[in-house]
């Protein structure tokens, strides 16, 4: 019998429609996995039992001769940022410690819905701020792979490293991911699998535990653009519940999936190439011109002038409103309190919030608040949002004379735990490229390219037109098709 | 611009975060280097440019006033809304005495 | 500028009023959440999972608390802003779960606009003054904190928390505690009219931030302000601009300066005082709010908030002295209270029905009865009256007996205190009691010669000049009629006999 857990989304779908195999017997086989990567620290509670309870049901269905939901049978990681009822639910934070939703986030229920069942609560960035996994109050990620030059542990990519390290080390097929600058591609990117940040609305985000609300956008992170196709089309749909939320109906993405190219024009961002690139990264970046050539498409130059004050600007906007988004966890209406001896309403505030917060945390919250706080608002947060405004002019204008972007996903392939914790700054540049299309709201994905020569994962990034999830991940199945990505991590935590 | 301890200390007052003086001393330099690197965004000419308001086109919808018109967002559930409370008395959220 | 003046050691100090009105949007749920807004719940009753601010919860605007704000802007002739937007003021607070309260800073829903307060010369008011509003903005309201249940705990109750507010802004126009009153007074009028705000201020419908600030009279500048918040009645805010005003001018006549704070009124004692907890709380770090989209106004929802006006209290005061030719008194009193003038008008329209006559032309008598003659009998009957009974027919019915001369004025009270008592037929009523009076020029006539035969003197004595016998006849017919004699036929009969 083939090992069910190297089955993607699609395959078990389909296996467990067509009875080759059932829904329990995925589940189970993917709870042992999980059960046997504790090393790895990619969830922060596991929920085996409701991965079973849920292929029960879907095997029930399915005997019933009922109809199946788009993801029968489909086991998955939920990133510990949606609120799951019942669930202990932490954004990976010490201050909301014991949190037990009563109520269950619109992206989960629409999984759920779909016959999806939950493996666990996925471990993150803590409040989803960082880009390697460490700051999460449940400990450090350790992503699967290793480079062949070291034993070192390498960073999984944040925020979403759980998911990302979960996928790529089969522990589940499929996880969901949210990316506020970056936090679905970066991670995807280090861990070689394929990550879908669709149009900002696509997914709603009620009950999504807020880190910056203009950019926050949930998504699909698994083995590749087919089984993206299907999560995101599960996940996305108009929610009146969120008044952000596109009332669009939402595409058959997987139907339409089309990889010829002939026609499409790829836009190669100039002001990406940025001085000291790493040269693997822009020999791969020049590799994917190749491949969507290859693929019928016609590549051209375009410019996006102001690339260079993308970053400045999120780090503006995200910790400003990061710093009013978490005003709310103040020990008095749930998760921790910290009440010291004779402490009056705003000790308790600041007591609670000085040991509910970790540093990272308190580093954007303090930004943010600095941003906002009376006489430095319009040099610093009117001033960000005007720039944000002409990113997404740049992007406007480059999608004139092009379908979608080519990019790469991160400035390099993943960097040792450790290796830029003491520096927020240099932290903050692994999301050079992905931040710009945050800002603008745009549908973007990351899909395995190769390894380096020390055997780690390099991603490519597509960018494209708002609502246009579709050529996105057309491009990018163009890119697996030709990549032929088959590489995995060694086993060597179980 | 720049801040000092002072500067930083009203700031954590003001986001109530309690901070000692060894982690008031070590936010300092931490937030002038992202300061001093945010403040970049002074060099772009914006004049005439609006901020963003909306990332993506779309406007405002309005909803029925309807009262509880999904469980979701209506109220009647004090036992769900209290469920998590650290201090929760006789159906009320329990705080340290306020002195009005 | 009236002539309020303050009586310092160094001269003479005037005052000038700004009042930020908090006013309840009248709405069946909350401004952004689907939790009602009924008053009086269970604590925490009436509380979603977004007003508890739990984690990923979001906010989704209320259409009618949005059209009710736009309806009250053209109440006061203001400009509608097409474009608005909310923002975030962030506190930390234990009555604001989501450490920021949803507001409008920077793009408010109403702009410009303003209303009259009426001449009132016993409170100092010459004529009309026009009030400036600055703007009006939708908020949410906080929840309630109790500090007397508990030893060394506060009790937080979020049931009116994200409650929709309007905060209505004067501009600094007012110079007198009574211009301040009548102000509330007026915009009170017109939010009920409008019905946009119940205006219930024991419940809480209505606060006033009062803004205080004194200067030497004449002085250009303005002096430093404070802002006393959360004041509850009309009377209190008159107390406040009283005191604090007094208070200022002592202290900066001892030497002292005015600080611009908040502070709260304590009407037991008659005092305002600084309020501590709000003291570091002045750099709200106010930015749009990132859950919500700017709120852009279509030209039929306008439309529609416009033609659902209803005549407002100015127009209709106007129509009352002008169409229906009542008195200035009779139309301020008919037109302060929507319950008084909806009284009014419904008897009005009964009244003019069953007597087929004209609206005005029975204006005034209906005016009458509705302020005076009704009140007084319900005052009278209190418990007794049965208000089921109490219906425009049975008024405009008797209305119509009095008209018609068939009862008297004091007749007529009794019938509606029967009336109230028993639900008969007043028709009915002045039939079998014998409350009617006697229009029947036969047996007037009668009585009338036996009174001037038996006062044959007093008969001469008027005939010679004295016109004020005139009563003593008059008098003396409707004693022998038993008070039941129509007085007009008496007086005609009377006049034509002394002639």
């Amino acid at each position: 019998m083939t090992d069910l857990t190297e089955l993607g989304v699609a395959a078990i779908r389909d296996g467990v429609a067509k009875g080759d195999f059932t829904a329990r017997e995925v589940a189970e086989a993917f709870n042992a996995n999980v059960a046997a990567a504790s090393a790895l620290n990619a969830f922060i509670v596991t929920t085996p039992e409701k991965a079973l309870e849920a292929a029960g049901a879907v095997d029930a269905d399915r005997a019933a001769g009922k109809a199946l939901g788009s993801m029968a049978g489909v086991p998955i990681g939920m990133k510990d940022l949606f609120a799951t009822q019942g669930v202990q639910t932490t954004a990976a934070s010490h201050i909301l410690g014991g949190f037990v939703p009563p109520y269950e986030s619109t992206v989960s229920s629409n999984l759920w819905a779909a016959g999806a069942g939950m493996l666990g609560k996925l471990n993150l960035d803590q409040f989803a701020m960082g880009s390697s996994n460490e700051t999460s109050y449940f400990g450090n990620v350790i992503s699967p792979w290793r480079s062949r030059d070291s034993n070192a542990e390498l960073a999984p990519g944040g925020s979403s490293g759980g998911s990302s390290t979960a996928v790529s080390a089969r522990l589940a097929p499929a996880a969901t991911g949210t990316d506020t600058g970056g936090s679905i591609r970066q991670p995807a990117a280090f861990t070689g699998i394929t990550g879908v940040k669709p149009t900002y609305g696509r997914c709603s985000r009620w009950g999504v535990v807020a880190f910056a609300s203009s950019l926050d956008q949930a998504g699909p992170m698994a083995r590749d653009i087919r089984d993206c196709a299907i999560m995101l089309g599960a996940m996305a749909g108009f929610d009146p519940k969120d008044s952000t939320s596109l009332d669009m109906p939402v595409p058959d993405w997987e139907a339409a999936l089309n990889a010829d190219l002939k026609g499409k024009k790829v836009g190669i961002p100039r002001e990406y190439r940025m001085d000291g690139m790493d040269a693997e990264i822009e020999a791969s970046w020049e590799q994917g011109k190749a491949w969507l050539r290859d693929a019928g498409a016609e590549i051209v130059d375009i410019s996006l002038p102001h690339t260079k004050y993308a970053l400045p600007a999120y780090y503006i906007i995200a910790p400003a409103e990061a710093s009013s988004n978490l005003a709310r966890y103040d020990g008095v209406r749930y998760g921790l309190r910290d009440l010291p001896e004779g402490a009056g309403l705003q000790d308790m505030y600041a007591a609670t919030r000085a040991a509910g917060f970790g540093d990272e945390v308190k580093r954007r919250v303090l930004i943010g608040t600095y941003v906002l706080s009376a006489g430095f608002y319009d040099a610093y947060y009117t001033q960000a949002q005007k720039v944000r405004t002409l990113i997404a002019r740049d992007f406007a204008e480059a999608f004139e004379q092009c379908d979608v972007i080519l990019a790469p996903t991160t400035p390099s392939a993943a960097f040792p735990l450790g290796d830029k914790s003491d520096d927020p700054l240099s932290m903050y540049l692994n999301d050079v490229f992905a931040v710009p299309a945050s800002l603008a709201g745009l549908p973007a994905l990351s899909v395995p390219a190769g390894l380096t020569q020390s055997g780690l994962p390099l991603g490519l990034q597509i960018i494209g037109k708002a609502f246009d999830e579709q050529g996105v991940m057309n491009a990018g199945l163009a890119i697996e098709q030709r990549a032929n990505f088959s590489a995995k991590p060694d086993r060597w935590w179980a | 611009m720049s801040v000092d301890k002072q500067t930083v200390a009203k700031i954590a007052s003001l986001a109530r975060i309690r901070m000692d003086d060894d982690e008031l001393e070590r936010m300092v330099p931490e937030l002038n280097n992202i300061l001093a690197w945010v403040e970049q965004l002074g060099e772009v000419d914006c004049s005439g440019v609006e901020p963003m308001t909306a990332v993506i086109p779309n406007t405002l919808r309005l909803r029925a006033d309807v009262v509880d018109a999904d469980p979701l967002t209506g109220g009647g559930i004090r036992d769900k809304v209290l469920a998590n409370a650290p201090a929760p008395e006789h159906g009320f959220f329990g705080v340290p005495k306020v002195i009005e | 500028m009236s002539d309020y003046r303050i009586q310092g050691e160094t001269g003479e100090w005037e005052v000038v009023i700004g009042l930020e009105v908090h006013a309840q949007v009248t709405s069946h749920s909350k401004l952004f959440s689907g939790a009602s807004t009924t008053f009086g719940a269970e604590p925490n009753a009436q509380v979603s999972l977004i007003d508890a601010a739990m984690p990923g919860m979001l906010p989704v605007p209320n259409a009618e608390c949005i059209r009710q704000a736009v309806r009250t802007g053209m109440a006061i002739e203001a400009q509608i802003n097409k474009f608005s937007r909310f923002d975030r003021k962030n506190y930390f607070y234990a009555d604001l779960p989501q450490g920021y309260q949803i507001s409008q800073l920077y793009h408010p829903i109403v702009g410009e606009g303003s209303l009259v307060i009426e001449a009132d010369e016993k409170a100092g008011i010459p004529q009309p003054k026009t009030i400036g509003i600055e703007r009006i903005h939708v908020e949410q309201d906080a929840g309630k904190l109790m500090h007397d249940q508990h030893p060394t705990m506060s009790y937080v109750d979020l049931n009116r928390c994200g409650v929709a507010l309007m905060e209505i802004v004067s501009m600094p126009h007012m110079t007198s505690p009574a211009e301040a009153g009548a102000y509330v007074r007026k915009l009170r009028s017109i939010l009920r009219y409008v019905g946009s705000c119940d205006g219930n201020m024991e419940e809480g419908s209505m606060r006033a931030d009062v803004n205080v600030s004194v200067r030497k009279v004449g002085a250009a500048e303005l002096g430093t302000r404070t802002e006393t918040k959360n004041v509850n009645s009309v009377r209190f805010v008159m107390a406040v601009i009283e005191q604090e005003a007094r208070r200022q001018v002592d202290l900066i006549e001892e030497g002292g300066t005015v600080v611009q704070e908040t502070r709260l009124y304590d009407p037991d004692k008659n005092e305002t005082r600084s309020m501590r907890s709000k003291e570091d709380a002045h750099d709200y770090r106010y930015f749009p709010d990132p859950d919500l989209l700017p709120l852009e106004l279509d030209d039929a929802f306008l439309e529609e908030c416009r033609a659902s006006l209803p005549e407002l209290p100015d127009a209709k005061r106007a129509r009352y002295t002008g169409e229906l030719g009542l008195t200035d008194y009779n139309a301020a009193q008919l037109t302060a209270e929507v319950e008084t003038f909806a009284r009014f008008e419904t008897l009005l329209a009964a009244t003019a029905s069953q007597l087929d006559k004209s609206g005005a032309d029975v204006a005034t008598q209906v005016a009458n009865w509705t302020l005076s003659v009704a009140p007084g009998v319900l005052k009278s009957l209190g418990d007794e009256a049965q208000m089921e009974f109490n219906t425009a027919a049975a008024n405009a019915a008797i209305l119509k007996l009095v008209d018609a001369g068939t009862v008297s004025g004091g007749q007529a009270k009794e019938i509606y205190e029967i009336v109230l008592r028993t639900g008969r037929e007043p028709d009915e009523i002045a039939e079998t009691e014998g409350l009617k009076q006697q229009s029947d020029t036969g047996a007037i006539e009668a009585e009338i010669d036996k009174v001037l035969e038996a006062n044959p003197d007093k008969v001469a004595e008027y005939r010679g000049g004295k016109d004020k016998l005139f009563g003593f006849f008059v008098g003396q017919t409707m004693k022998a009629m038993q008070g039941k004699a129509n007085p007009q036929v008496i007086n005609e009969l009377l006049k034509a006999k002394l002639g």
